[in-house]
């Protein structure tokens, strides 16, 4: 038999990836340069959900702010709610009491193992592994039950308020949390039975993507991206708020910093969230969740403004325009440990009920950065993995 | 003034300015003409160490009393005792700033979306295009004298006519 030698190189194929495509999960459009399987180049194209939050912000007082925030990382609206809140707070020189910053810090844990979810079971359903997902929702469904019971909506919660919540947890709650938790590990052992040792899933991320130290420092990254990488770093141990120091965790940290360790710390962030919300369970103090009402940043409680006048009047105060108390003239920036990295909030305000510039700082944003310089020399089936690993979120991506 | 903000301004005082007047911790205004030297100061000296930029923005001062128009805002971190410092570069709405995307490869896209939405150009920047609106978007929508509402993509749509001949 005679093989036929010939010479296929020099032509390069440019492929597009989105914006329109099951894998990108949101979207975003990803412009590769393909010389067979091998990617040459990638151009992502981003800002197709772009839909101006930072400029809406500074035409809505805060507390307005607040249900714009469910909509940037939609897979963890509550994370978004806590961060904005904590951030407005800090500009009124404001701390909510234990009560209200532990059900923060129920909502914001419960929040991070939905994400983790939806993050691994979708990356995995990207390199074939439908399982995960089924698993991985199966539970998200149950989480989302607890957040509507409590908040009154699965994906629009808009829970807290600056200077509180917009209501304590109903009175069942803490047993239907407990409840859940205790039969939840049980998914994350399957999942892991499912993927930790499956020999395609480690064929498909073992050394793809991987992210040194030093890049992660070079490139901003946070959050699991960065910890996969080595980096020891957590906003929750290192810059705690909302009574992060009472509770114990661990902060798992990758050693080889590709898709596979990114996916290990995930998982075990799940395991640790499990733990705090088990410890805010057994710690809950009693009392208020919001500030005292005197202060006139909170609204009062809704049976004194529905039977005496002071209450009504009180009420007023707060809602209407140019009455209550205005933020001082400051610049404030907060940041939180969100599920996918560092979610800041950088305010500016000159004094009046509306903020006069609201930066966020987007830790999908900034962990896309990295993106193209995985991707160079990669080969063409890399792509899901390193997007799947890296979580890009297009909500917060454009904003 | 905390001990950074001092080290800034003893190591570089003529580039010190009198920012906008607000309450802020660990906040400095410098001029925007050697800001990739304060910002390399910042990163490499072995009393700052402030190696991690969390976030580049900026904020458009036209109604405060403000030195210049724009301010390009870095936060940095300190990643060792976890301090933030916030250096704001000040700049007329014409002018340009040296790209940081030297310094830190994360300030490419953040300039981008900075040039998008403030149209402050970055002087050496490897690729300064439009990120989030669309390419053939006319101004730079978070300027203060930008509306909310009433300008917009909308009137770039091209209008599709029927052709009646053919019906």
């Amino acid at each position: 038999m005679v093989r036929v030698e010939k010479d296929l190189q020099g032509e390069t194929l440019e492929l597009s990836f989105g914006p329109q495509h099951p894998a990108t999960h949101g979207t975003l459009q990803i412009v590769m340069e393909l010389d067979g399987e091998v990617v040459l180049n990638v151009e992502p194209h981003i800002g197709f959900l772009h839909t101006g939050f930072e400029k809406l912000a500074e035409h809505m007082s805060y507390n307005q702010f607040v249900t714009v925030t469910d909509r940037m990382n939609y897979l963890s609206p509550l994370s978004n709610n806590i961060g904005f809140s904590l951030a407005a707070e800090k500009l009124f020189r404001i701390e909510i009491p234990k009560r209200g910053q532990y059900i923060r810090v129920l909502m914001a844990e419960l929040s991070r193992i939905g994400d983790h979810l939806v993050a691994v079971g979708t990356a995995a359903m990207d390199l074939g592994a439908m399982t995960v997902f089924l698993y991985g929702f199966r539970e998200r469904e149950k989480l989302y039950d607890l957040f509507e019971w409590a908040t009154g909506a699965r994906l629009t919660t808009s829970y807290t308020r600056v200077g509180g919540l917009m209501a304590d947890l109903p009175d069942d709650f803490p047993d239907a949390v407990t409840k859940w938790v205790e039969q939840f590990p049980k998914t994350i052992d399957e999942i892991e039975k499912l993927l930790s040792h499956n020999r395609i899933f480690q064929d498909r991320t073992y050394d793809i993507g991987v992210i040194s130290k030093e890049d992660v420092l070079k490139y901003s990254l946070t959050g699991p991206v960065a910890r996969a990488s080595g980096i020891n770093y957590d906003l929750r141990k290192d810059m705690p708020y909302s009574s992060y120091e009472d509770f114990e965790f661990e902060v798992p940290i990758g050693e080889n910093g590709d898709a596979y360790d990114r996916y290990l710390v995930r998982m075990e962030e799940m395991r640790q969230s499990v733990g705090i919300v088990k410890q805010v369970l057994a710690n809950l103090p009693d009392g208020e969740v919001n500030i005292d009402p005197d202060s006139k940043i909170t609204l009062p409680g809704k049976d004194e403004v529905y039977t005496t006048i002071e209450g009504l009047i009180h009420h007023f105060e707060v809602t209407m325009e140019n009455k209550g108390i205005l933020p001082p003239v400051a610049e404030v920036y907060m940041g939180t440990e969100s599920p996918n990295g560092e979610l800041g909030f950088y305010i500016v305000s000159n004094g009046e009920r509306e903020p006069y510039r609201v930066r966020i700082r987007p830790p999908s944003f900034i962990n896309y950065t990295i993106f193209k310089k995985l991707m160079k020399g990669a080969m063409f089936s890399d792509v899901v993995s390193n997007l799947g690993s890296l979580n890009i979120i297009a909500g917060e991506l454009d904003r | 003034m905390s001990e950074f903000t001092e080290k800034i301004a003893a190591k570089f005082p003529d580039e010190i300015l009198e920012g906008p007047e607000m309450e802020s911790e660990n906040a400095i205004s410098v001029k925007s003409d050697k800001i990739l030297a304060v910002l390399e100061y910042c990163r490499s000296d072995a009393g700052m160490k402030f190696e991690f930029l969390t976030d580049l923005t900026a904020v458009d001062f036209l109604e405060f009393d403000s030195p210049k128009r724009i301010a390009v805002i870095y936060i940095l971190r300190n990643m060792e005792n976890m301090q933030n410092l916030i250096v704001r570069a000040f700049l007329s709405d014409d002018e340009e700033i040296d790209t940081a995307s030297e310094i830190w490869h994360s300030a490419e896209w953040l300039e981008r979306e900075v040039w998008d939405l403030f149209g402050i150009k970055f002087k050496g920047h490897p690729n300064l295009k439009r990120i989030l609106m669309p390419d053939d978007y006319e101004g730079h929508p978070l300027r203060k004298d930008y509306p909310l509402k009433g300008r917009g993509e909308r009137d770039s749509f091209k209008i599709i006519q029927r052709d009646r001949e053919r019906y």
